[in-house]
């Protein structure tokens, strides 16, 4: 049976008092979250299990979600992540080869609270033209106690966020090959396939928690470090600022993604700041400014590096977005540091700057060639 | 890098005339560059010998040459003019091909003319089959197992290695033209042979067959620094083994999960950066199902029909950034005009799904083969917008007019599963998703057609979904809940209660929302938008948002193209907003064919990329509220709304609808006729068989038969016994039982047809046009000649006469088109459209007058004589224009060539010269005929025309050429003294006609019949066989007599003068 005749109804209430009545599907309930929207036309599995997503109530803008179901190849992390999930419609008879499952049953074994069969073009101008904003998805009726639904609802940020998706325990994983090198992966919310691009480059990675000391990774003898995406405000983490000060006089190649981008500038004196509705999709266009090429990216941030507020002694604003000129990347010049906004490693989203793992690969080399003299 | 400065003049190749495989997307792609070029303030020269498009306009480019698109022409043309540049990617295959041959000869280096777009070398690698896998395999992209051959041996011998079922592909033609898929040894010597035969460069690929593999196709752009980016991804919904071109697609592509979509992206990306084309590329996959393993099917390094779909289905004008990147420009450099605050240089995101769907010529041609495989057979296609697949594939289907508004199709609805799925088993045909949806219907699973036909599960799905719901719907109260689901799911309110047997609760308008490229992101103004149901009206808040205090007009296009209504109403459509614009009103268009030019979004202030039906057209009309709707110009698909709007009260502005009824009813246009005293062929109506027999008797043979209200003379014939009646009366009443027929005396006389402009007062005829075919042969696929060459005075004079009589009567405002036929020195009404027709492009265009925009103020208020023109006949110039129709026979199977009342040409082209002879000349050249001079003719005529086959065959034996007949034909020629050999019919064994025609001893074939249509009798199976041979087949002696003079004449086109239109 593929029609769904009769579908429970669910809610999302906006901190603004709109509220949008649709149907109910993976669990039922009420959460409350940072209302985005993402305009990735595939990859929903991969958005459903990046960490840098804690917190978030994900709206796709594309209407047909779950068509290829969910398959256990997919996944960026061991869970998902998103506090509440939002589609137009989902697809309860999926198509692939790989599929395993349909997308309701895997949201609801995440315990996951999901809305669909809502207006999502009028959600997604209104998060466009308010910027983000909190909200709330329930399977109970809202108008019965809207009131303090709506105080909690606006009572609610993002807190902790690193803290809450980090695995406090390292881990290392090994290529097939003998290592060449090993590489400190600070687990900040780390997407799995960061981890895999580095594997693919025989390079040995010990995924590390995000509060580890400069000394804690001496220890550990790495030839690179790389800075994880992850989700949350970013100056909230300021013992990891700190720490990160310390790391990069170690004089080990870093690089850096998404918060992790974030991070390494806020440790260099930069500041950041809050975008109106972030940045979430497949085709962002960015703009290397060494080349003055343009690449299609896969980003994810509602936070942003201030380009202007960078030391130019200390490092300069490499890459930039071709749409608002945010700032998309970083390249530090007291340190060998390069650190790029958005995702390198897709997953999903487009490939085509997976070569910045190859960059990193060789400052590692270039590190490996000075230490030897 | 902006504009480059040593480009200065630019040369456009256009692509010529309508035919299967290349269509209006070239009109599009064309006229956007020509903008393009001329918002650079760069001087544009266009060559094109479609006279219909807007790309052809004085609008578009600086100095046009409607002229043949041959290699000496254009030639002439770049050194009459000197361009600096000439753009070879955006006039199809034809330009393209064009520019390399310019190219390879080292004519455009030795006129120091500079190739923009792409370069041979890039166009090699992507068109020479060997080359393009040598390509592939060095940047480690897969192939499919394929190899390049020259002969028919070395094609078995290779199959023999790979094993059947092999695909032949041959090298540089149109739309795979002369492909096929062999089976067997047989199969693949007869393919490949004809393959061989039509490649211009004898090379044919024979492949592994991968059928049932996902085909997927990406859009992509390149700029010379090296950007890339994918514009659009699309899926089809039958797998590999059915041309794209004939193949429901869908975009984006939905059943392939980020990592196979990434992979294919990615491919899509190297290819066109190891190809280094700069601008817009077409890249085929093939993905199997099963796994993860992919290979290139396919590469276009040019703008095409997937990339006016692409641009349309995102709002990403490709032929408007392939053309500033070949000028110089980079995707970084050029502004997203959908947003006005983005770059080129980014992907878009869709909110919506997109469907394509083919239009096919099969309810024309009877007896055409319906087997889809590697030649395209679709003349158009219709593209829907929706939040759901299910919702879009309903607008989808409703667009293309086949008299269905769901996936029900009567024939399939009552037949018996078994013979529905032997159907099914024996191959693909146009109509199979509603064949799939049938047996979907009764209760076949979705895995057994599945592994029938391989179509993904996915879309299985989703018309089953369609099947659930309609039982849903039939079961029951029809409540609001269900209403709306169905109203989600596309359907409308006639067919919600037709299922449910209930009026609907509710009724509901549908909202629209914006195509934006960005899936809502930014903030955008795109005056484009799509119905849905849903909580947001966009269209609403944009027009209050936009206020310009303007009137607002709806113009209606006309839909997609097919034979009958091409591309000529979309240039009538434009042309009606661009003067709506100029006269201050705000101009919206409705349409819902994605290859026109009047479906860009910057032609009008708004479009409504929706159906024409009364309900789809009725929401427009609820959020647009209009001062008024023009359906003149689009054609029969808008002609037939007018009822409708005239009953829901809204104002039409032109000719009123009672007034077009009175010209479309039968009795109500005779009881016309008698009051303005004007004569017609005789003739009644009928509803049954029976009737129509009597009649016919009565009138006498031959007489015509023809369905009304029809366009194109669709399913018009020429009955010449009782035993025609019968059979052709049996295939019009299974198609529209509820109307009846009309049977009138057929008088073979010469053809007239006027297009005049009326504004209840005065009356203005730009001209008289003369076909050279008698009556009989349909006026779209008549040679037809302005000024009108052997009318005395006086006919003349009867004819301005009655159009003065007719205009009149019917209180025409605007634009009416009337056919005459002059017989025994009467002059008689066959037809008279009070709308624009297929001649008003070209007749515009000659004589200058801009008919659509004349027409257009008068139904505003204004008179001729305001705008400064008189009443009558508009004197004729000094140049001859001869319109020659062009057929796409090659591509369709088993249809008879023989020209009769039932039109079957795709496009036309236009030849411009001093004289007549000229003209014909040009015409002839342009529509592709071969004017050898030498070789043989074999005629084979019906007894009543082989009199006046004496003079015809006299000519050309006087020029040398050898003449063949058949028995009865040879014997009556030799009587009169012509040397003629008989040749045996088929019938009587060989050696006879057919194997003369394999001969290749033939150039000209004169073939009529009192006969035709059934691809059994040899009278057609000769035509099919010159299809086949190419050889150059005329089936109407007049065709014929103006050939031979043409040849007679002895000019060639290297004396004829090239004339820029603009001068005239």
């Amino acid at each position: 049976m593929a029609l769904i005749k009769h579908a429970e109804p669910a809610w999302l209430v906006l901190a603004d008092g709109q509220i949008f009545k649709g149907n109910s599907f993976g669990e039922t309930g009420t959460v409350i979250g940072e209302v985005v929207f993402t305009t990735s036309m595939t990859g929903y599995q991969e958005t459903l299990t990046d960490p840098s997503y804690y917190g978030q109530i994900v709206t796709q803008t594309f209407p047909l979600i779950g068509n290829y179901g969910v398959n256990s190849q997919d996944f960026e992390s061991d869970k998902s992540y998103v506090s509440g999930y939002i589609v137009r419609e989902w697809c309860n008879m999926p198509s692939n080869f790989r599929c395993e499952d349909d997308i309701n049953q895997f949201l609801k074994s995440q315990h996951i609270i999901g809305l669909y069969n809502i207006d999502t073009r009028r959600l997604t101008r209104t998060l466009r033209e308010a910027g983000v904003m909190n909200g709330a998805i329930t399977t109970e009726n809202p108008e019965q106690n809207l009131s303090s639904l709506l105080e909690k609802i606006k009572a609610y940020s993002v807190t902790n966020a690193v803290e809450s998706v980090t695995n406090p325990e390292s881990k290392t994983y090994t290529p097939e090959c003998p290592a060449k090198y090993r590489v400190a992966l600070f687990d900040f919310g780390y997407k799995r396939n960061i981890r895999q691009e580095l594997v693919k480059r025989n390079c040995e990675v010990i995924v590390v928690p995000a509060d580890t000391t400069a000394e804690q990774l001496t220890a550990l003898h790495p030839d690179g470090i790389m800075l994880s995406n992850g989700p949350g405000d970013p100056a909230e983490n300021i013992q990891i600022i700190e720490n990160l000060k310390e790391i990069a006089k170690l004089n080990i190649p870093i690089f850096g993604i998404c918060l992790g981008h974030q991070l390494m500038a806020l440790s260099q004196g930069a500041k950041t700041e809050k975008l109106k509705y972030g940045h979430r999709g497949a085709n962002q266009p960015v703009i290397d400014l060494a080349s003055g090429k343009t690449y299609v990216t896969s980003q994810n941030h509602g936070y942003a590096v201030v380009g202007e507020s960078l030391n130019p002694e200390i490092g300069e604003v490499s890459h930039i977005n071709a749409n608002d000129k945010t700032c998309e990347g970083v390249r530090y010049k007291t340190c060998s540091a390069f650190t790029v906004q958005f995702h390198p490693e897709a997953h999903g989203g487009p490939l085509d700057t997976a070569y910045l793992f190859d960059e990193f690969i060789s400052n590692m080399q270039k590190g490996a060639e000075s230490s030897c003299h | 890098m902006p504009l480059r400065k040593d480009i200065k003049k630019v040369l456009v190749i256009g692509s010529g005339p309508i035919i299967i495989g290349q269509a209006a997307e070239f009109d599009y792609a064309g006229a956007q560059a020509c903008r393009a070029l001329k918002q650079e303030g760069l001087e544009v020269v266009l060559i094109n010998s479609n006279p219909a498009t807007i790309m052809t306009d004085k609008a578009m480019a600086d100095k046009i040459y409607i002229e043949p698109l041959t290699l000496d022409v254009v030639k002439r043309v770049i050194e009459i003019e000197k361009p600096d540049s000439v753009l070879s990617t955006l006039g199809g295959q034809t330009g393209l091909t064009l520019s390399m041959q310019l190219a390879e000869e080292g004519f455009l280096k030795s006129h120091h003319v500079k190739l923009l777009g792409a370069n041979p070398e890039t166009i090699h690698k992507a068109e020479d089959r060997q080359a393009f896998k040598d390509t592939m395999e060095k940047i480690g992209e897969p192939c499919i197992p394929s190899k390049v051959v020259e002969t028919v041996e070395d094609a078995v011998d290779f199959a023999k290695e790979i094993h059947y079922p092999v695909i032949v592909r041959p090298a540089f033609t149109l739309g795979g033209t002369g492909g096929g898929i062999a089976d067997n040894e047989e199969q693949l010597r007869d393919i490949a042979t004809n393959g061989l035969r039509l490649s211009p460069i004898t090379q044919v690929l024979i492949e592994k067959c991968i059928s049932g593999w996902k085909e997927i196709e990406f859009e992509v752009i390149r700029d010379r620094k090296g950007n890339v980016i994918t514009v659009c991804s699309m899926e089809n919904f039958d797998p590999v083994g059915v041309h794209t071109g004939d193949s429901i697609v869908i975009a984006p592509a939905v059943t392939l999960s980020d990592r196979e979509y990434q992979m294919l992206r990615t491919a899509s990306l190297n290819i066109i950066s190891e190809l280094k084309v700069e601008g817009g590329c077409n890249c085929q996959f093939a993905l199997h199902p099963e796994s993860m393993q992919y290979a290139v099917i396919e590469v276009n390094p040019r703008v095409s029909r997937s990339s006016a779909l692409a641009s349309k289905a995102t709002g990403y004008p490709i032929a408007k950034a392939a053309t500033k990147i070949a000028v110089g420009y980079t995707l970084d450099e050029i502004i997203n005009q959908v947003t006005g605050k983005t770059y080129a240089c980014f992907e878009p995101a869709l909110d919506y799904v997109v469907i394509k769907f083919p239009k096919w010529a099969f309810d024309k041609f009877v007896y055409a083969k319906r087997t889809l495989g590697t030649q395209m057979k679709a003349t158009g296609e219709v593209m829907a917008i929706g939040t759901s697949f299910e919702q879009a594939m309903m607008k989808a289907v409703r667009s293309t007019e086949l008299g269905v508004d769901s996936m029900n199709m009567k024939k399939y609805e009552t037949m018996p599963v078994n013979e529905l799925l032997d159907l099914l088993k024996s191959g693909v045909e146009d109509e199979r998703s509603f064949q799939v949806f049938a047996a979907l219907k009764q209760g076949v699973s979705i895995q057994e057609i599945h592994e029938i036909t391989l179509i993904d599960e996915w879309f299985l799905e989703k018309l089953h979904n369609l099947v659930e719901l309609e039982a849903w719907l039939a079961e029951g109260e029809l409540t609001e809940e269900k209403y709306l689901m169905a109203k989600q799911y596309g359907y409308l309110d006639k067919t919600i209660e037709r299922m449910s047997g209930q009026s609907c609760p509710v009724h509901k308008h549908s909202v629209f929302k914006m195509v934006d490229t960005c899936a809502g992101e930014f903030k955008a103004e795109t005056p484009y938008f799509y119905s849905t149901y849903d909580d947001e009206n966009e269209a609403e808040q944009f027009i209050e948002r936009t206020n310009t205090g303007k009137k607002k007009v709806i113009v209606f296009g006309s839909g997609p193209i097919r034979i009958g209504q091409g591309i000529e109403f979309d240039y009538c459509s434009v042309h009606c907003v661009w003067t709506l614009k100029e006269l201050g009103y705000e101009a919206v268009i409705c349409n819902n064919n994605p290859e026109t030019v009047s479906t860009d979004f910057d032609t009008g202030d708004r479009l409504y990329f929706d159906p024409l039906t009364p309900e789809d057209v009725d929401n427009i009309i609820e959020t647009e509220k209009p001062y008024g709707v023009v359906v003149q110009f689009g054609g029969q698909t808008a002609i037939k709304l007018t009822r409708h709007l005239a009953d829901k009260g809204v104002n039409i502005l032109g000719t009123s609808a009672d007034d077009i009824d009175a010209a479309e009813d039968r009795e109500r246009f005779d009881e016309l006729l008698e009051q303005c005293g004007i004569p017609r062929p005789e003739g009644f109506t009928v509803m049954t068989t029976k009737e129509a027999v009597k009649v016919a008797d009565q009138l006498g043979y031959p007489v015509l038969l023809r369905p009304s209200y029809v366009l194109g003379g669709q399913n018009m014939i020429i009955a010449h016994s009782e035993q025609d009646v019968i059979e052709y009366m049996g295939i019009i009443t299974s198609h529209m039982i509820e109307n009846p027929v009309l049977i009138d005396k057929y008088m073979m006389g010469t053809e007239v047809e006027v297009d005049a402009i009326c504004d209840g007062t005065d009356f203005l005829i730009p001209g008289i046009m003369e076909h050279v075919e008698r009556a009989g042969v349909h006026s779209g696929d008549s040679i037809s000649i302005y000024p009108a060459q052997n009318l005395s005075k006086k006919i003349t004079d009867t004819i301005i006469e009655y159009t003065k009589r007719l205009a009149l009567a019917l209180h025409v405002s605007g634009l009416v088109n009337i056919q005459y036929v002059v017989y025994r020195g009467e002059v008689y009404v066959i037809e008279v459209n009070p709308r624009s027709s297929r001649t008003v492009p070209y007749i515009s265009k000659v004589t200058g007058i801009p008919m659509v925009d004349i027409a257009t103020k008068i139904m505003f208020g204004a008179t001729l004589k305001e705008l400064g023109y008189e009443t009558g006949l508009h004197p004729a110039g000094d140049y001859v224009a001869v319109k020659v129709p062009v057929f796409s026979f090659e591509k369709l199977q088993d249809v008879d060539t023989m020209l009769g009342p039932e039109m079957k040409s795709t496009g036309e082209c236009l030849g411009i010269g001093r004289n007549f002879e000229d003209a014909l000349l040009k015409g002839l050249v342009a529509a592709g005929y071969d004017l050898k001079k030498e070789g043989g003719v074999l005629i084979s005529v019906r007894d009543s025309e082989k009199k006046e086959m004496i003079r015809i065959a006299e000519k050309f034996s006087r020029m040398g050429f050898e003449l063949y007949a058949t028995s009865g034909t040879a014997s009556y020629l030799n009587r009169n003294m012509i040397a003629t050999n008989t040749v045996r019919k088929i019938s009587e064994g060989s050696p006879n006609t057919i194997d003369l025609l394999e001969s290749g001893k033939i150039h000209y074939m004169i073939s009529t019949s009192a006969k035709g249509r059934m691809p059994a009798r040899d009278s057609v199976k000769m035509r099919r066989k010159s299809v086949e041979r190419s050889i150059c087949s005329l089936t109407a002696v007049d065709t014929a007599n103006a050939l031979a003079n043409v040849l007679l004449s002895g000019r060639t086109m290297n004396d004829v003068e090239l004339i820029d239109i603009t001068k005239i």
